[in-house]
């Protein structure tokens, strides 16, 4: 079953990141049609499996404060800060919509 | 001669005083130049190293080093965190990126002493089976240039330039692997996610290791699969990998997936007898285009056991064959949720898109992530679709179930370690490699070693014999979880049968070690 464009377009929009070129996308039909090979198995009663440690409990820590107070050392590994503000462009403002989008899948 | 762990050699060695801490450092260092054409390490972090050397040497004239790894120089795969050392996953994303901390293996290196040389090279993101697909260039495997090799390659033309010739390393590990190959460090850390310890290690002729997921922390290791990444481990002998994994296991606060129980870090008993042994050989392994090379040093292997007194049968994992199916769709998932994180606000790239937040994460993403690291992205999106949740993502989990059932049936049924290969063939020449693309690399290397990961097993690659174009071939064993002592006595047994023979590489000068045991011995093979 071919991909169709909206599902691609939303893609693009779920994982901000872009096809780029047909190759992007069959790339993306030749891994499903690799994962289709999945239903082959018959998987009726099995639990699915979250973790290879299922038996075991989670640890959890008490919930004191260890460290911190490194806002500084944080701060160096960003682009664009003011004090100690990470700075973003304006949010809120949806990606465009495909025929407006700088994306090659305008053209399908 | 009997062939000591190097660690304990080079260990024995430093607390003599047979070589200093800072010499050593020297020479490796000197060697990292030396071999700068297998393109092994991104960064190398030469004054912190040589610090660290010096600091190691006052310990020791103090006659108070911290361990056996006080002084060992090491390196350290490029998606772990090193504090106020570059760590880039060998992605634009990531160039420039100082982490602010180290990863807790790493801490735990540190502590004991050892001296950090650098930062390996990988795959982008440790996603790939080649070490090639990164954006400082492929790594080459120290085996092209070695004297076995050169000798059984036999040039296609006269004008055909030998350097055209080289093989891979495998991957996603392979910077790693071939540091400790080529001698430039003592033991290096990998990831292991598929396969991504082991398959370099069998393809240049190194230990590697990877534990049970839960045993070693990894926290500060940049993740790829939540459930199924581990810190890999890649040394040059059995010995050596079971001192390092004593430094690195046990519970980390830090990581709440490491489990709680008590580790004691052990010595490997030197067996003698394996006749208690029951050496289990699973038949899907057979895979379809395993070499006959491989399938006849796996047999040897098997008949090895046998002769030596162990019980040697031949099981049953059914769902092998799916592994890699559904690793393919679990990895490809948590990638897209992993992945998410990097946006450009907080550290790494950022795009100079400045629109809004949505485009300029679309722009940084699109600038930093390669092809590979992309379409994983994408296709994990799409399994993780809600129309598709059911079908592809919770499908996988259910076979994920159905393929470690497998392994705990067979080791209930009394079967103590497998045996198995651990690649198809052995390294192919670079230029093969990349006609083909990445997902269908990586799915045809996987599918030896994926499966351990699934089920969350240890698994270790042992060097075994050179094939027939004078490259390394290893063998894998598997074992129960938590049982690395088992699973690396076994291993440590059959090191020593079959004497693998040493690299031999003309830039490497090994008079200047001075502590190796040179082992000539007739081969397995």
């Amino acid at each position: 079953p071919q991909v169709t464009v909206e599902v691609l377009d939303h893609l693009e929009h779920l994982a901000l990141v872009d096809f780029r070129d047909w190759e992007g996308v069959e790339r993306l039909q030749k891994a499903i049609q690799f994962a289709d090979q999945l239903h082959e198995v018959n998987t009726d009663g099995v639990e699915p499996m979250d973790s290879v440690l299922e038996d075991r409990c989670l640890y959890l820590r008490e919930d004191d404060v260890t460290e911190g107070n490194c806002t500084k050392e944080l701060l160096k590994n960003a682009k664009e800060k003011v004090e100690e503000y990470f700075v973003a462009p304006p949010g809120n403002i949806p990606l465009p919509k495909l025929e407006e989008r700088d994306t090659f899948l305008q053209g399908s | 001669a009997q062939v000591e762990g190097l660690h304990f050699q080079v260990s024995a060695a430093l607390r003599e005083g047979r070589v200093s801490p800072a010499e050593l450092c020297q020479r490796c260092l000197s060697l990292i130049k030396g071999t700068k054409f297998l393109n092994a390490y991104i960064t190398v972090a030469e004054e912190t190293a040589l610090r660290q050397a010096e600091e190691s040497e006052k310990r020791y004239r103090r006659g108070q080093p911290l361990g056996v790894l006080d002084g060992i120089p090491v390196a350290v795969k490029d998606n772990f965190n090193t504090a106020g050392i570059e760590t880039t996953c060998a992605s634009n994303m990531l160039k420039g990126y100082i982490s602010p901390y180290n990863a807790t293996v790493v801490q735990k290196l540190l502590d004991q002493g050892a001296v950090l040389l650098g930062k390996t090279n990988l795959d982008e993101f440790a996603m790939g089976s080649g070490s090639t697909d990164g954006v400082f260039g492929p790594v080459r495997n120290p085996w092209s240039y070695s004297r076995q090799y050169k000798e059984k390659s036999v040039p296609k033309s006269h004008s055909e330039d030998k350097e055209s010739n080289w093989v891979i390393t495998g991957g996603s590990s392979g910077g790693s692997a071939a540091a400790v190959s080529s001698f430039t460090c003592f033991a290096a850390l990998g990831s292991d996610t598929g396969g991504s310890t082991r398959n370099p290690a069998a393809h240049c002729g190194v230990v590697g290791l990877k534990p049970t997921y839960g045993l070693i922390s990894r926290h500060g290791l940049i993740p790829l699969v939540n459930s199924m990444d581990v810190p890999g481990i890649l040394t040059r002998c059995v010995d050596d990998a079971a001192v390092v994994l004593g430094s690195l296991a046990g519970h980390d606060p830090k990581d709440s997936t490491t489990i709680q129980d008590n580790f004691k870090p052990f010595e490997l008993p030197n067996l003698t007898d394996v006749s208690k042994l029951s050496i289990g050989i699973p038949k899907e392994y057979h895979a379809p285009g395993l070499s006959s090379e491989i399938l006849a040093l796996w047999s040897k292997a098997a008949d090895l056991f046998k002769d030596a007194g162990a019980k040697v049968i031949e099981v049953s994992l059914p769902h092998t064959r799916y592994s890699i199916v559904c690793y393919h769709v679990l990895c490809t998932a948590e990638v897209a949720s992993n992945m998410a994180r990097f946006d450009g606000l907080e550290y790494g790239h950022r795009s100079d898109m400045n629109k809004s937040t949505e485009s300029m994460y679309a722009a940084t993403r699109r600038e930093g992530f390669n092809d590979v690291v992309r379409g994983r992205i994408l296709s994990g999106n799409y399994f993780l679709l809600k129309q598709n949740y059911e079908n592809y993502f919770v499908k996988a989990q259910k076979v994920r179930r159905l393929i470690a059932n497998d392994f705990v049936k067979v080791f209930r049924s009394g079967v103590d370690v497998l045996l198995t290969p651990t690649t198809l063939t052995d390294a192919v020449p670079y230029m093969e490699f990349i006609k083909e693309d990445n997902r269908t690399r990586s799915a045809q290397d996987d599918v030896l070693t994926q499966a351990a990961n699934m089920a969350g097993l240890p698994a270790i690659n042992v060097p075994t014999a050179l094939s027939e174009r004078g490259l390394p071939v290893g063998l894998q064993f598997i074992g129960r979880s938590f049982q690395e002592k088992q699973l690396l006595s076994v291993a440590k047994w059959f090191e020593k049968q079959v004497k693998f023979p040493m690299i031999q590489l003309e830039e490497v000068k090994r008079h200047e070690h001075g502590v190796f045991q040179h082992q000539k011995s007739a081969s397995f093979s």
